[in-house]
């Protein structure tokens, strides 16, 4: 498929700006400015568990030892029950001190019933589908992701992926797009010569291009965060794991990356996944610190400009297991954050939780797809006309959803 | 490596500098490398034949292969003893480790001992320095896995069944920091994985499907009759045999599950009480357990097959079935062609390889000979870009020949940085095959300052793990025999130029591990 659409200029994309005013919003600075942030979920995250769909009797009686707590029902232990985000729907306490205060604050909406028309229930087959954001019937191209070809009609595009490995989402960009693990950033050990003489050896060969653009970022990356010192900061403890990642992108990205992307692990819930409590709450507890942590390192005026996604390929079924864990389900629930969205409620089709509600009867269904979502964000974002959209995503009408 | 072929005896003739940069560093070696010029070149092709099936040529290994041709070679891999002798000083290593001393069952059973006693503990200081040594010996087993296999990725002369084990271990992937895998996956890499791994595909199937570490990873020891745990039994037909998208469906994946339910681990001493019927069906094997109480019997709709509920037969049908579906061998050579071949191989390949699958029933070392015979292999361009296990193995091989390591952490250490961990990967699928994983700008960039990590010195390989132990006399010899009579024709005239440019041998080495030739 064609996925490598020219380049627009400054000014074409500059021309588009007069039609981003949406629900009532306008940007504060130009859109090319905007940052996106994708944050995935491998594994599927336990959606129905961490925005709690409180007002359903339904989830209490498909979840005896897992359900987390209505609010209000554990009387002087609020950490062991579901925090109010309105008459029906509830946040995993294990949130309550990270992103609970950025929904207070408008800048976090959900987006419930989230997810794919991929039905392999495969963790891997899905991850692909959406990183590629291809039709899903029909051969896949998989050296054309979607932010690799948003990338390429943006301009003034500096993508980035925070990962070890180069992402499908990011893979055949016109040109390549860097990649860097931020756990493993030492100080570079090659000189200048000895990167030339290498960088010479490449010179007519195919990775050519990544060899200079891994000596550039490699040189970037160091610099920035030798100079973030964030422990000093604040005299507090030095953030740890997945924070301490955030808050390195929000160094980056504030310093100029404007389209990263990020993966977390370890969300496939088979077993013992606990409650308010235990695995699946301690892994939210980081994964909040994370993006709070995030907000807060890049700072507000740049956080005015960002976006932030959080996605995971499908949600898990909605009775537990005979494990006190779930499985491979279907609809998950797609977070947003950044500093001037539309947050503070939860945002798309919805529909009342119930049996009869149920897809296969097992699991959430999908009512909002994720390219529609991405789509409409990219719009809103980017200031992208639809023939634009197209090259992203084919065949796909953008959801106008007023997040931003 | 790089396909440049000169055969004039003035190219390959190591030059004056070449000869002061070897007497320096070690004089010892001067004789050798003085004798060089004199000696036969290898047949490129041989010298490519040995970068894509083994974990990089050595001069012994090119010594063998021109000897013996490429034909006897191959039947010699394929068909080896069931044990490799290695050489003294890397068996001795193997020989020390608390894993080689005591069986699985043994470890595991110490494991949980120490564990119900850490439980006991009551005073908080205590139980903490408790629970980390505790962590420390879970974690040595893990790291003492690894050190062998690296051992014997390095030193056996049975190169290809190493590939293949990695092959293998990586398609029927167990993540050790699950639980309690670590004292198990020793085993597991031995037992279930490298002495099935040239064998029959339908005995390495059920080998995993015995092994605890298995079914402790993907769950299936929770998995019973009206508490029905999917994990396992889809991705046996999604990852380990027909593959994703042919033509199994979700009431398969379930049907699979109920025929899984009661298979399981055990480590208690004797069976569950249960009925003198259920008894007879009860299984144990090591801490492998089919427990029939815990067993669905009603019958089961697999696959277009009905398959009557009777206890473990009904696995053994399924995995027959599994097996033998013509998705299966074209699942399983694919994954073999681009693990070898190239990241999209071609169809006429994986056909072949597939027929022949079908036509042993599942015969591995026959699916590997249908592939390193066919045109498709010799021709197949461009050369695959090493992934970070391949191009460290590679590089210390020829770094250090035959000369043995004593110290596989500087090695692991890398593979962790590269995140290529061996037992490392969290997923069921494996680390990705496909090059483009692994030759990212990033991961160059972190592979060029590995290539002067091992160029620049022993980086700890020859410092033995004990206390006070100190360096033994090490370089990496890169400039040395092999380079001379088979790889330095290979190298790109860009790359010559550039190593020419080099003002030491470290920096000669680092930019040789560093060259597009030397990366794929």
């Amino acid at each position: 498929m064609d996925c490598y659409p020219t380049r627009r200029t400054l000014i074409q994309t500059l021309a588009a700006l007069g039609s981003m005013t949406t629900a009532g919003r306008v940007w504060a600075a130009p859109k090319t400015d905007a940052r996106l942030l994708v944050v995935f979920l491998r594994g599927a995250y336990d959606a129905a568990n961490v925005v709690i769909p409180i007002g359903s009797d339904f989830y209490y009686h498909s979840r005896p030892t897992l359900a987390i707590p209505r609010p209000g029902s554990n009387a002087g232990k609020p950490g062991l029950e579901a925090v109010s985000l309105d008459s029906n729907w509830g946040l995993h306490p294990a949130l309550r001190d990270s992103v609970l205060p950025l929904w207070q604050h408008k800048q976090l909406a959900f987006i419930p019933f989230a997810g794919t028309d991929d039905l392999t229930r495969s963790h891997f087959e899905t991850q692909d589908t959406i990183e590629l954001g291809q039709p899903i019937s029909g051969t896949r191209n998989f050296q054309s992701g979607f932010m690799a070809r948003l990338s390429g009609i943006l301009t003034r595009s500096r993508p980035i992926a925070f990962t070890d490995q180069l992402p499908l989402i990011f893979r055949g960009g016109d040109a390549p797009i860097p990649n860097l693990g931020l756990n493993s950033v030492g100080k570079p050990a090659l000189d200048e010569r000895q990167v030339g003489l290498i960088t010479q050896m490449y010179k007519d060969d195919a990775l050519a291009a990544s060899v200079t653009e891994g000596f550039h970022i490699r040189d970037e990356v160091y610099q920035s965060i030798s100079r973030e010192n964030l422990a000093a900061n604040r005299g507090a403890v030095s953030p740890k794991g997945f924070e301490l990642s955030a808050r390195r992108i929000a160094l980056l990205m504030k310093g100029g990356y404007n389209l990263g992307f990020v993966d977390v692990g370890g969300w496939d819930t088979h077993v013992n996944q606990g409650a308010a409590a235990g695995y699946l709450a301690d892994r939210l507890s980081e994964l909040g610190r994370g993006l709070a942590g995030f907000a807060d390192e890049i700072g507000p005026e740049a956080w005015r400009d960002t976006v932030v996604v959080v996605i995971s390929e499908f949600g898990r079924t909605f009775h537990e297991n005979g494990d006190k864990g779930t499985d491979h389900g279907h609809g998950s629930v797609y977070w947003v954050l950044g500093g001037s969205i539309n947050g503070g409620h939860l945002i798309g089709e919805q529909i009342k939780v119930e049996q009869r509600a149920l897809f296969q009867n097992r699991d959430f269904p999908v009512l909002t797809d994720y390219r529609g979502l991405f789509g409409g964000l990219f719009k809103s974002m980017f200031g992208l006309d639809s023939g634009l959209l197209q090259k992203v995503f084919p065949a796909v009408t953008p959801l106008d959803l007023a997040i931003v | 490596m790089g396909r440049l072929r000169t055969s004039s005896l003035k190219a390959t003739t190591p030059t004056r500098t070449d000869f002061l940069w070897a007497l320096a560093i070690i004089p010892s070696l001067a004789g050798a490398i003085q004798a060089e010029p004199a000696a036969r070149n290898y047949d490129p092709a041989n010298i490519s034949l040995l970068d894509r099936l083994t974990f990089g040529p050595t001069i012994e290994d090119a010594e063998r292969l021109q000897t013996a041709g490429a034909k006897r070679w191959l039947d010699a891999q394929l068909h080896p003893m069931p044990e490799d002798s290695l050489p003294a000083t890397a068996q001795a290593q193997i020989d020390a480790m608390p894993i080689s001393q005591k069986p699985m069952t043994e470890l595991v059973a110490n494991m949980t001992a120490m564990s119900k006693a850490l439980n006991q503990i009551t005073d908080p200081d205590l139980k903490k320095a408790a629970g980390q040594a505790y962590q420390q010996t879970m974690n040595d087993f893990a790291k003492q896995a690894a050190s062998r296999q690296i051992l014997r990725d390095l030193y056996s002369p049975t190169q290809i069944r190493e590939r293949m084990t990695w092959f293998w271990f990586n398609h029927f992937n167990v993540h050790q920091s699950k639980a309690d895998i670590r004292p198990m996956v020793a085993d597991y890499e031995d037992k279930a994985i490298r002495s099935h791994a040239l064998g029959r595909f339908r005995d390495l199937l059920a080998a995993t499907l015995r092994h605890p570490a298995m079914l402790r990873y993907l769950d299936n020891a929770q998995n019973a009759a009206g508490h029905l745990n999917e994990n396992y039994a889809r991705e046996i037909m999604e990852l380990h045999t027909m593959g994703v998208g042919s033509g199994y469906t979700q009431h398969d994946v379930e049907e699979l599950a109920r025929i899984l339910t009661g298979v399981g681990i055990s480590a208690a001493p004797e069976g569950p009480n249960s009925s003198p019927e259920l008894a007879k069906q009860f299984i144990r094997d090591g801490l492998f357990e089919f427990n029939p109480a815990r067993h669905d019997y009603g019958d089961k709709d697999f696959l277009g097959h009905t398959i009557k509920g009777r206890g473990f037969a009904e696995v053994d049908e399924a995995l027959d079935i599994l097996a033998r579906h013509p998705a299966t061998a074209h699942h399983v050579a694919r994954r073999i062609a681009i693990y070898f071949v190239a990241d999209v191989p071609p169809n006429s390949l994986v056909d072949r390889m597939a027929d022949a699958f079908q036509r042993s029933d599942g015969d591995i070392a026959s699916v590997l000979r249908a592939m390193a015979e066919a045109p498709e292999f010799a021709a197949a361009q461009p050369v695959k870009f090493k992934d970070p296990f391949r191009y460290v193995l590679s590089a210390i091989r020829l770094a250090y020949d035959e000369k043995v390591i004593l110290n596989t952490a500087p090695i692991q250490g890398w593979l962790s940085r590269m995140a290529e961990g061996l037992y490392n990967h969290q997923t069921p699928d494996g680390y990705p095959l496909a090059s483009d994983a692994w030759s990212g700008p990033g991961q160059l960039a972190l592979r060029f300052e590995i290539a002067r990590q091992i160029g620049s010195g022993p980086a700890g390989l020859f410092k033995p793990d004990e206390p006070g132990a100190t360096d033994r006399p090490a370089f990496p010899q890169m400039q040395n025999a092999l380079y001379f009579v088979g790889l330095r024709q290979r190298l790109k005239p860009n790359t010559l130029a550039t190593l020419d440019q080099a003002v030491s041998p470290q920096e000669w080495n680092t930019l040789l591990l560093s060259s597009p030739d030397f990366m794929r």
